[in-house]
């Protein structure tokens, strides 16, 4: 039988707000422990959340970039729970009517797009951040002493959670990649793994392929990487199958992994249905976003990257395309005119490799030297890709250092090289014709880099036929 | 918590007019502390009647705004969707001025809205083309002693003298379901409110092996009785299976309740009532029995969960023990309230002084 993988994604998002998402407190991780808190997100009787307006458009404007619906009212619930990181005794999140419901995101492939459904963006609290100290470094089992670091707390959170629609770890990586540039590119998080930032969880589950149910799934956590993630699924993926073929059942479960130790096998727990008592946030109204904010934002919406890459691939293919947009560099590209292939290889190709930035590169200047990149030496050629960035760079002075492609100027140095390596001669005549780079070599050195190298091939060849 | 001041941590405060009785609850102390003399005015929370009931108890004025019209900010927190800040003074004029300074939009409390109706202080001495409404359960109910029924009553002629429309309307859900919907959701928001008291940050804490029995000793040693009971009600009213039934449940009642309250508006402008089916009652009389504890509110919840405003003023004496009127106004309706608490106030004459301070 086959099996086809059904996995689901649920992914935390830090807004970048400039305070908190009840309070006036700033949004800052590196500063000095409980330094960033106030009666507010240190929960002291009597506080009340107020919401950060900031942080609910950007969730919308997010929520448009998932093509999600925003409906009329969204409300706060409370998530009930004890825990030293949560200081309210609830975490004011979203339950049943968040601020973003039935999305789908597009991944372009090869073959065509794939479509992720969005089950729902919705906006919430994170909670304090617990250190573990003394006994088995950070792990809270044997730990002499737990301390808490309420800077953290009350700061801005998105939760997306995806319908189970992803189909391999490669597609789910891919996702994951995507959302990850979309994120950055609103300009509402840094969604940066190592930071914490950006965080997710995936559920696996397997079927026959071609089947429409779904079986138990487990739970994938802490994973640290995209590229982790994707090995942890397969991994996953085939343990389930394995299961299955050998007559087994899969048991829910979470699995978390070690992000400080990607090879060790992840600890298994069992799911405890933790009854978390949701009700409404009676201290905060509905959001009742007006109708004009939603479509200000919308407006305000940039080209996202999975319709980039759709848009290039009629350019110069799906593989420049989507590399182009995944490497921030298709802005670069847009803005350099002439033929689009040879723009593309140009930017990805070299481009790339000096480290420039792109945006300050003077791609109207740049576009004229792609263009009669063939007529100049190809040593002007990455001068002046190098120097493209630079302010004042100017295409005339290099095209002006036009190859010598006069068959009266080169043929001497030609007839010159070809007396002074009588052996090579004989040698190519003799059947080893790959000795014809030897001669176009010796020509280029000659010449100084400056020879046409086309002409040059040609001179050589039939000078050497002769 | 309660109507009686005795779930104090503190001790319970004792009653001007009689220290061998209670003050009526939660804002007992600040009641008492005016009706003594002890305060020109003093602020009060109400949740299920916690401001009006103990103003009734000892003989002073005391005012549950509409919800969202006074900041919380800075109150613990019992009920959120209930709790309401509003003033106790002797006088009506008292409590409208104090009201007047404490109301409005506070931007650090996201469910106060700005008064559509600045507040006025009552001049007037009629009620000429008020039509006041006598809703038959929260007067005829069981339970109401026959004292105040009689002090009630005669304030209700007293209105009809003054130039008002007086006629009869009917609650019945509201007054059947209000107590018991209360007893869902107050109990249900104050076991989440009430989280925070864990040990983790301030306040009390008792030492333990781990932090889930560090939890639950400082928990158990921290709250008494009264609290520990409605955190397991509410917890179990909100709980994943019962939360339809009863928490749930409860909010639609309360539509309800306001439904039906604004029906008896489209008749009337003012519902009147006793505040509490008794007078002050003795100390300790009702400690055993908190179903009985919670009926003192029978009367005072129903306007209450519909996030009406009320008025409570002394109307007279019975047994020595003063008597308190209610009554009840549409949202952002207290000018109203309050000019005709003046009118009623100038007619009626009470002493607020008890006879034994004099």
């Amino acid at each position: 039988m086959t099996w086809e993988p059904v996995i689901g994604l649920e992914i935390h998002v830090h807004l970048k707000t400039r305070t908190k998402m009840f309070c006036r407190c700033r949004v800052a991780y590196f500063e000095p422990p409980n330094t960033q808190t106030c009666p507010v997100c240190l929960a002291l009787p009597g506080a009340l959340p107020v919401p950060n307006r900031a942080a609910v458009e950007w969730t919308i404007l997010l929520g448009h970039a998932l093509g999600c619906r925003i409906p009329e009212r969204a409300i706060f619930h409370r998530k009930n729970y004890f825990y030293p990181d949560n200081p309210k005794g609830y975490q004011i999140s979203q339950y049943d009517e968040p601020l973003c419901v039935e999305g789908s995101f597009v991944v372009p492939e090869p073959e065509g797009d794939v479509l992720v459904g969005i089950e729902r963006a919705h906006l919430e609290e994170d909670a304090a951040k617990t250190v573990h100290v003394g006994g088995a470094e950070g792990r809270i089992h044997g730990a002499d002493r737990s301390l808490v670091d309420f800077n953290r707390a009350g700061t801005p959170l998105v939760e997306i959670v995806t319908k189970p629609d992803i189909r391999s770890a490669e597609e789910a990586k891919r996702f994951l990649q995507l959302l990850r540039q979309t994120v950055v590119e609103l300009g509402i998080s840094d969604a940066e793994m190592e930071k914490g930032s950006l965080r997710f969880d995936v559920n696996v589950s397997v079927r026959p392929a071609g089947s429409d149910e779904l079986r138990t799934r487990t739970e994938l956590k802490n994973m640290n990487s995209f590229n982790f993630a994707a090995k942890g699924i397969e991994r996953e993926v085939r343990r389930q199958i394995e299961i299955y073929e050998s007559g087994g059942h899969v048991e829910q479960e979470t699995l978390h992994f070690d992000p400080g130790n990607e090879s060790a096998p992840p600890l298994r727990s069992k799911e405890e249905a933790q009854d978390y008592r949701y009700f409404p946030e009676p201290d905060l109204v509905p959001l009742e976003p007006e109708r004009e904010v939603v479509e200000r934002l919308r407006g305000e919406l940039p080209e996202v990257p999975s319709a980039r890459i759709r848009r290039l691939e009629e350019e110069v293919g799906f593989a420049l395309a989507e590399e182009l947009v995944t490497s921030e560099r298709d802005e670069l590209y847009s803005r350099i005119p002439g033929e689009r292939a040879a723009v593309a290889n140009v930017v990805m190709n070299e481009l790339a490799a000096l480290g420039l930035d792109p945006a300050g590169v003077n791609a109207e200047e740049l576009g004229k030297v792609i263009e009669r990149r063939g007529e100049i030496p190809r040593a002007a050629f990455s001068e002046a890709l190098a120097e493209s960035a630079s302010p004042g760079f100017s295409a005339e002075r290099y095209l002006a250092e036009a190859a010598i492609a006069d068959v009266s100027e080169l043929d001497p140095v030609i007839d010159r090289i070809l007396g002074a390596n009588e052996q090579q001669v004989e040698a190519y005549r003799g059947g080893k014709e790959g000795l014809l780079g030897f001669f176009v070599g010796q020509v280029m050195k000659e010449t100084g880099g400056k020879a046409n190298p086309k002409v040059v091939n040609e001179r050589l060849r039939e000078k050497l036929r002769a | 918590m309660g109507s009686s001041t005795e779930n104090s941590a503190y001790g319970p405060t004792r009653n001007p007019w009689d220290p061998g009785r209670v003050p009526g609850g939660s804002s007992g102390g600040s009641a008492a502390a005016v009706a003594a003399g002890l305060a020109p005015w003093a602020l009060g929370s109400d949740t299920g009647g916690s401001i009006k009931q103990p103003a009734a108890l000892c003989g002073v004025v005391g005012l549950r705004p509409t919800y969202g019209t006074v900041s919380r900010y800075g109150i613990v927190a019992f009920a959120s969707s209930l709790d309401q800040v509003g003033p106790i003074a002797k006088t009506v004029r008292d409590c409208a001025l104090l009201h007047k300074i404490i109301a409005g939009r506070d931007p650090a409390d996201s469910t106060t809205v700005e008064l559509p109706d600045p507040i006025e202080l009552p001049e007037n001495a009629d009620l000429k083309g008020v039509r006041i409404g006598v809703p038959k359960e929260l007067n005829e109910t069981e339970g109401i002693e026959p004292g105040v029924t009689e002090a009630a009553n005669r304030t209700i002629e007293l209105a009809r003298e003054l130039g008002a429309e007086v006629g009869e309307c009917r609650l019945p859900r509201s007054v059947e379901y209000g107590l018991p919907c209360y007893y869902l959701i107050a109990p249900s928001e104050a076991s989440s409110n009430l989280a925070r008291y864990d040990g983790v940050r301030y306040g009390l804490r008792v030492d333990a092996g781990d932090v889930r029995a560090m939890y639950e000793r400082t928990r158990d040693a921290g709250f008494g009785d009264e609290p520990k009971r409605r955190i397991m009600l509410g917890t179990y009213a909100l709980s994943a299976g019962y939360y339809e039934a009863y928490y749930g449940q409860a909010q639609k009642v309360r539509t309800v309740i306001r439904d039906e309250h604004d029906a008896a508006f489209e008749r009337f402008d003012l519902l009147v009532s006793p505040t509490s089916p008794t007078v002050a009652f003795e100390l300790g009389a009702r400690t055993a029995n908190p179903l009985a504890m919670y009926a003192a509110d029978l009367l005072t919840i129903p306007s209450n969960m519909a996030g009406l405003p009320g008025l409570s003023i002394p109307c007279g004496l019975s047994e020595g023990l003063p008597v308190g009127f209610q009554l009840i106004g549409r949202q952002f309706s207290e000018n109203l309230l309050f000019r005709a608490g003046h009118a009623l106030e100038q007619a009626i004459g009470f002493d607020y002084v008890p006879e034994r301070l004099k």
